[in-house]
Order: C-alpha cells, then sequence, then structure tokens
C-alpha cells in the first residue's frame, strides 16, 4: 500500500489515517476551534455592550453594595477563560492527570484570593 | 497491512527498543513522553497563575479601598483600543490553535502559515499597546517618570475625558493623588503581560525558522502544543485584564 502517492493537496485518507495512530492524542478538528473562535468573539461584544448600560447594584446590608456591573463583566470573562482552557488548551481531551494538576491550580488561586479577602475586607480599619 | 512510515501511535509492546528518533530514551512510548512534557507545562502554567494572581489581588484590595480614584482613573482608557486588542489576542490564540492542529496534521505549509499569523497578530497587539502608552506619557499619567494629578484635581482640564464622563467630580487631592496607584498597577499589569507576549513572540520566531527547516510536522508535536498553552495563556490573562481595567468602572 503505497502512501498518499501522487495526490497534490488535500488528503483525506492521509488524515484519517495520523488521526486513527493517535489513540491517546486527540486531534482537536478546526471546526471546533472556529465555533470557539465565534464564541470568544461573541462574548467580547456582549462584555464591552454590558459595560455600557448601568446593570444597578444590590443594596445587601448598610455600607455592603455588590454592583452587577463588574459581576457581569467577570462572569463572562470567567466563560471565556474556561472556553480556551477547555478547548484551545485540549483540557477537555487531556489526561485525568492534566485534569487535576489544571483544577488543583484553579483550586488553590482561588483559597489564596478568598483568604486574602475575608482578611481584608473585615478589619475594623475603618471605610476608605 | 504493515505500515511502518506513520509511527506516531506509540511504541508496540513487542518491538525492542523500537521508537521514533524525537522519542528520548527514558521514556516507555512518545505518550508517556507527551503526557509528561504536558504535565510539566501545566506546572509551569500555574506558577504563572500564582504570579499574575498577587497582582490582581492587590488590584481588587486597591481598588476597594480607593474606589472613586480607581473609577476616575480607568476613565482614561480607550475601551476602542482595548476592545480592538481583545479582539486580535482572541483571533491570534485561535490562529496558534490552527498552528498545532497543522503541526499533528504534518502540514509544513499550513504550520508555517499560523505560525506567521499568531506572529504578525502578537505584534499588532504590542503595536496598539504602544499607541496607549504613548497617550499615558502624553498626559502625565505614568508614575514615577511623568505624573500629574491635574485630570483628576480638575477634570474639566481634560476635556477628551470630561466629555465622555461628565458625571466625573473633581477629588480631594488626597484621593486624587491614589489615581498613581490606579496607573501604577495597570502597567504593571499590562507590562507584565505585554513581556510575557514580547517572549512568546521570540518563541514563535525561532519556531517559524526551525518549521521552515521541517520541524514540528514529523510527529513531534510537543514544543508546538506546549508553546500552544503558553500563548493560550497569556491570553486569559488579558480577558481578565481587559474587564478589569477598562469596562467596570464605567457604572
Amino acid at each position: 500500500m503505497s502512501e498518499h502517492g501522487g495526490q497534490a493537496g488535500h488528503d483525506e485518507k492521509f488524515e484519517q489515517k495520523v488521526v486513527e495512530h493517535d489513540q491517546e492524542h486527540h486531534i482537536v478538528s478546526p471546526i471546533i476551534y472556529l465555533t470557539i473562535l465565534g464564541a470568544l468573539l461573541v462574548g467580547t461584544a456582549l462584555t464591552v455592550w454590558a459595560s455600557y448600560i448601568d446593570l444597578g447594584a444590590w443594596q445587601i446590608a448598610p455600607g455592603l453594595t455588590l454592583f452587577w456591573n463588574p459581576v457581569v463583566a467577570l462572569a463572562i470573562a470567567c466563560t471565556k477563560m474556561t472556553l480556551v482552557v477547555l478547548f484551545f488548551m485540549h483540557v477537555k481531551y487531556s489526561t485525568k492527570l492534566t485534569k487535576l494538576t489544571v483544577a488543583c491550580g484553579f483550586f488553590t488561586f482561588i483559597a489564596l484570593i478568598g483568604m486574602t479577602m475575608t482578611d481584608y475586607f473585615t478589619r475594623a480599619w475603618g471605610r476608605w | 497491512m504493515s505500515d511502518s512510515s506513520v509511527t506516531a501511535g506509540g511504541a508496540v509492546a513487542d518491538a525492542h527498543h523500537e521508537h521514533p528518533p524525537y522519542q528520548r530514551h527514558h521514556f516507555e512510548s512518545v505518550d508517556q513522553q507527551f503526557d509528561a512534557t504536558n504535565f510539566a507545562m501545566w506546572l509551569f502554567l500555574l506558577t504563572e497563575i500564582m504570579f499574575f494572581g498577587g497582582l490582581f489581588t492587590a488590584y481588587l484590595i486597591m481598588r476597594n479601598w480607593y474606589y472613586p480614584a480607581f473609577v476616575e482613573a480607568s476613565h482614561q482608557l480607550n475601551i476602542g483600543w482595548g476592545t480592538a486588542n481583545t479582539g486580535v489576542l482572541i483571533v491570534s490564540s485561535f490562529t496558534m490553535a490552527m498552528g498545532v492542529w497543522s503541526a499533528e496534521m504534518r502540514k509544513k505549509g499550513l504550520l508555517i502559515l499560523f505560525l506567521s499569523l499568531t506572529f504578525i497578530l502578537g505584534l499588532a497587539f504590542l503595536g496598539i499597546k504602544s499607541i496607549e502608552y504613548s497617550e499615558k506619557w502624553e498626559k502625565h499619567h505614568v508614575p514615577g517618570l511623568n505624573w500629574s494629578d491635574a485630570s483628576f484635581l480638575n477634570p474639566a482640564s481634560d476635556p477628551e475625558v470630561h466629555k465622555l464622563y461628565p458625571q466625573d467630580k473633581p477629588l480631594a487631592p488626597d484621593m486624587a493623588s491614589k489615581t498613581e496607584m490606579y496607573f501604577f498597577l495597570y502597567f504593571a499589569m499590562t507590562g507584565m503581560h505585554a513581556l510575557h507576549m514580547i517572549i512568546g513572540i521570540s518563541i514563535l520566531g525561532f519556531m517559524l525558522v526551525r518549521a521552515r527547516a521541517g520541524a514540528y510536522t514529523t510527529g513531534h508535536v510537543t514544543y508546538v502544543e506546549n508553546f500552544g498553552l503558553y500563548w493560550h495563556f497569556v491570553d486569559i490573562v488579558w480577558i481578565f485584564l481587559f474587564p478589569l481595567l477598562y469596562l467596570i468602572s464605567r457604572y
């Protein structure tokens, strides 16, 4: 069986063979990459659009107010990050070890930021 | 059905020590080698998350302490340039992902094309960033080197921004001085991000030379794949910098 002899340009059979040979190493298709690109650009447009609208605030308690604009902006950013990590960075298709590593990283990051914030925002050092 | 020309699938159990030239001897198989380097790359990226995490934490705390100063200071940033740069960086992440795909599919021409596009988009990002930085320099908004509180003590003295944000009140001198902290963090965060871009673009240049010589399209995609992880990580940092620095202080 000669390898893709004489055929110029696009060679479906050869591509298929490369895919089949990679049993563990998953190749993500360009269609998925294009879809994610579209989603990321839509997310960017959405976050800019949302920033031009006053989404108001939630008065949780006297002196403690939650503004919705930053919450929405960060929620969109987190969604975009998840898409990049799962698809562009192939975590969805990677080994359990990689998945665990990534999860550990985010957990440690959230824990460190969370503990720092609870400290800074609960000290009685007046209002700034 | 013997097919010896494609060996990317890894070592076969009964083929003693027979392996592709790019498999190091201390690995059982190509897959194991790939997983090990991939794991190492992610560990490096975790240290990067912690590194940028410190900057983000500082920004969160300072923004809550000196809220009026941070809001008015961030009104100095141009949302148009920021949006354009976000688009440039997201498209560059896509072209990088396509570069990885080209390497996996052993398409040398496409790999060179996508690496070149990523290289150019990276330079475009830095170009836009330098336009923004030079604006800051002209308006004396570079902490320590070229600094003035004037735009915040008297917003009307800055008609361009004042027209966009007429609600901005003059800040008291002690609060106005805290806008310098915003710009310090702005330059620290975007500067550190830009440094990562410069390093990435340099490595892209090196990879382009190697790709033209036929590297990465022989089944050994580890280098391109792991560089892709780095490039996407830098993209993610910007995905957070953009709303935090540019957008959330409009309302």
